[in-house]
């Protein structure tokens, strides 16, 4: 079975000089809820760039369910569909104009055309404002309308660059849900973003580039198996001038009354109260101090960097 | 979610192109005071100061009443200009917003992209050629046409022609200043000494000779023969040179799709 996108190899380098992929590999499977993470600048929207089309790659091959975009660049295009990062359509036309318009160039007729929007404008929350230009809409409408437009033509494979940017909390978890349940459905999503919990909660497998690399790609179990201490944040009743020593645990005072602990994995933490209360400190509440995967992806794009630095100065 | 149709159809190019040509109808619908009337009222005023008000005291030009010969020029001036102008600021519109994104990953041929485009160009072109037409009724007693098939040809072709000279200007085009240099700097100097309002006849050789380097005089020429059976040069070379820069025009612009010049990093 082909997979839904595979990467070999795949470089850019813009006339300016920059080198924003140097030599890619990835594969992603056919049904996975795949997540692509990197800081800004790290090559994410252009490796999205190159297999949508936007893009002229300098080197490497590019296959979207086995259509190889030098040779059968069509049929990779039918089965791929794409949520840019920025808003990219006629602000003067209107929402319904922009999906049947999009279906049209797909050579979808107007008529199954009209049949596809009505339940995708719906399910958005977009039908009401079908004849409205798409200026008037708010910025979480906005980014609807930019993922009815990317399904209309039902791709295999779905490119989310950042589709929650921007977007209040509520309509965020009620876009995963819609992504979740399109998922559910068969198709395969790629999805960037900056909002690492996310990609926590919605992807099975991930890769993270750096610096135009792949510095890792795994299953986000395996991924965050790899992480072998967590920091948590207590809020107490208030702390003395100096920590308790020899707790066994590593503790930090951030102020007055809040306090760092980290903790190995599978240590536990009931012994951190035990310690606290024999010190007479009550803990109120407590609190991960950051997202898990959060942690992980900052260590390494910074080891990514390190490794590059290394490079460079080798050079 | 249930109702939503997740599986993929193969779709047809005539689809596309449709799509891209009732899109362009739309939006030059839609802007109809910047679109259509501007030409009516330009020409109305063409009419009434050359035709009417200068033409009485110039009488006859090549034979013919001096209004009766500036009308062909006149509506073939405002096909060129709006075919030009409706490619040109679509097209650019389209790069500028990145709605051309739209078409770019999607699998329409970039044939299609140049027809559509170019297509909606000369429907513009040709709406506003038939309005001046009408306009002209106002200030001639009746048209006579002396070769419909000329007519009708030559008027396509002329406004397929430029408009995929806008199709290419929007191509280079990075600002909105660059699609306006060509109309203002060559195209309306080009028009005005093509032959709209003077017969070339009426110039010593030399500038006969230079006149004829420009490709208006020829597109200009063919048109007022289809109307009134009179031209400055030779229809069959006029009609030769039109389709020699339509296909060197379009064979440009798919080059430079292809590559992806103005539009792909």
């Amino acid at each position: 079975m082909s997979k839904a996108l595979s990467i070999s190899n795949l470089s850019k380098t813009y006339a300016s000089g920059t080198q924003a992929l140097k030599g890619i590999d990835l594969e992603v499977e056919q049904g996975d809820f795949f997540a692509l993470l990197g800081p800004n600048g790290a090559g994410k929207s252009t490796a999205i760039g190159v297999i949508s089309s936007l893009v002229n790659k300098s080197a490497g091959k590019v296959s979207v369910f086995g259509h190889d975009i030098d040779t059968d660049l069509t049929a990779a295009k039918q089965n791929l569909g794409l949520v840019p990062q920025e808003f990219n359509f006629n602000m003067f036309e209107g929402v319904e104009q922009i999906v049947l318009q999009q279906a049209g160039y797909y050579g979808i007729s107007r008529k199954e055309a009209k049949k596809r929007a009505q339940p995708l404008l719906e399910e958005l929350g977009l039908w009401d404002k079908r004849k409205s230009a798409s200026r008037e809409l708010s910025g979480g409408m906005k980014r609807r309308l930019m993922i009815a437009r990317g399904l209309i033509h039902s791709p295999k494979l779905l490119i989310l660059d950042e589709p929650t940017a921007g977007v209040d909390i509520e309509l965020r978890r009620s876009m995963w849900d819609f992504m979740q349940r399109l998922n559910e459905q068969g198709t395969t999503i790629v999805l960037t973003t900056h909002y690492l919990e996310e990609a926590e909660s919605l992807c099975r497998n991930i890769a993270i580039i750096s610096q135009g690399e792949i510095v890792q790609n795994t299953d986000m179990k395996s991924l965050l198996a790899q992480l072998d201490m967590e920091t948590f944040v207590l809020d107490t009743q208030g702390l003395p001038e100096q920590l308790p020593a020899n707790t066994g645990y590593e503790l930090r005072k951030r102020d007055e009354t809040t306090l760092e602990v980290d903790v190995k994995k599978g240590a536990g933490i009931n012994g951190v109260f035990s310690a606290l209360s024999q010190e007479n400190i009550n803990v109120l509440s407590m609190r991960n101090k950051a997202n898990r995967l959060e942690e992980l992806f900052v260590r390494m794009v910074e080891n990514g960097d390190k490794a590059n630095s290394a490079k460079g100065a080798g050079e | 979610m249930q109702n939503i149709n997740t599986t993929p159809i193969q779709g047809s190019n005539w689809v596309a192109f449709q799509t891209i040509i009732l899109k362009e109808i739309t939006r030059f619908m839609r802007i109809w005071v910047q679109t259509i009337l501007p030409p009516a009222i330009t020409m109305s005023l063409y009419f009434v100061i050359f035709g009417n008000l200068i033409g009485s005291r110039v009488g006859t030009m090549d034979g013919l009443p001096y209004m009766e010969f500036i009308v062909p020029g006149l509506i073939m001036m405002s096909v060129i200009t709006n075919s030009y102008s409706n490619v040109v600021s679509s097209f650019f519109s389209a790069k500028y917003q990145r709605s051309i994104e739209e078409m770019m990953i999607s699998p329409v041929p970039n044939w299609i992209i140049l027809a559509g485009f170019v297509g909606g160009g000369v429907l513009r072109g040709l709406l506003t050629g038939f309005i001046v037409t009408l306009v002209s009724l106002f200030f001639i007693d009746n048209i006579e046409i002396h070769n419909v098939v000329v007519l009708i040809s030559v008027v396509i072709l002329t406004s397929i022609l430029f408009a995929m000279a806008g199709f290419l200007n929007a191509l280079f085009a990075r600002s909105f200043d660059d699609i306006s240099i060509i109309p203002t700097f060559v195209l309306t100097p080009l028009t005005y000494l093509g032959g709209v309002f003077y017969s070339i006849k009426l110039l010593p050789d030399f500038w006969q000779g230079v006149s004829q380097a420009n490709p208006i005089i020829y597109m200009v020429n063919a048109f007022r023969y289809g109307f009134l059976g009179k031209s400055d040069i030779s229809i069959e070379v006029a009609f030769g040179l039109i389709m020699v820069f339509i296909v060197i025009l379009a064979s440009i612009c798919l080059y430079l799709l292809h590559k992806g010049k103005g539009l792909r990093s």
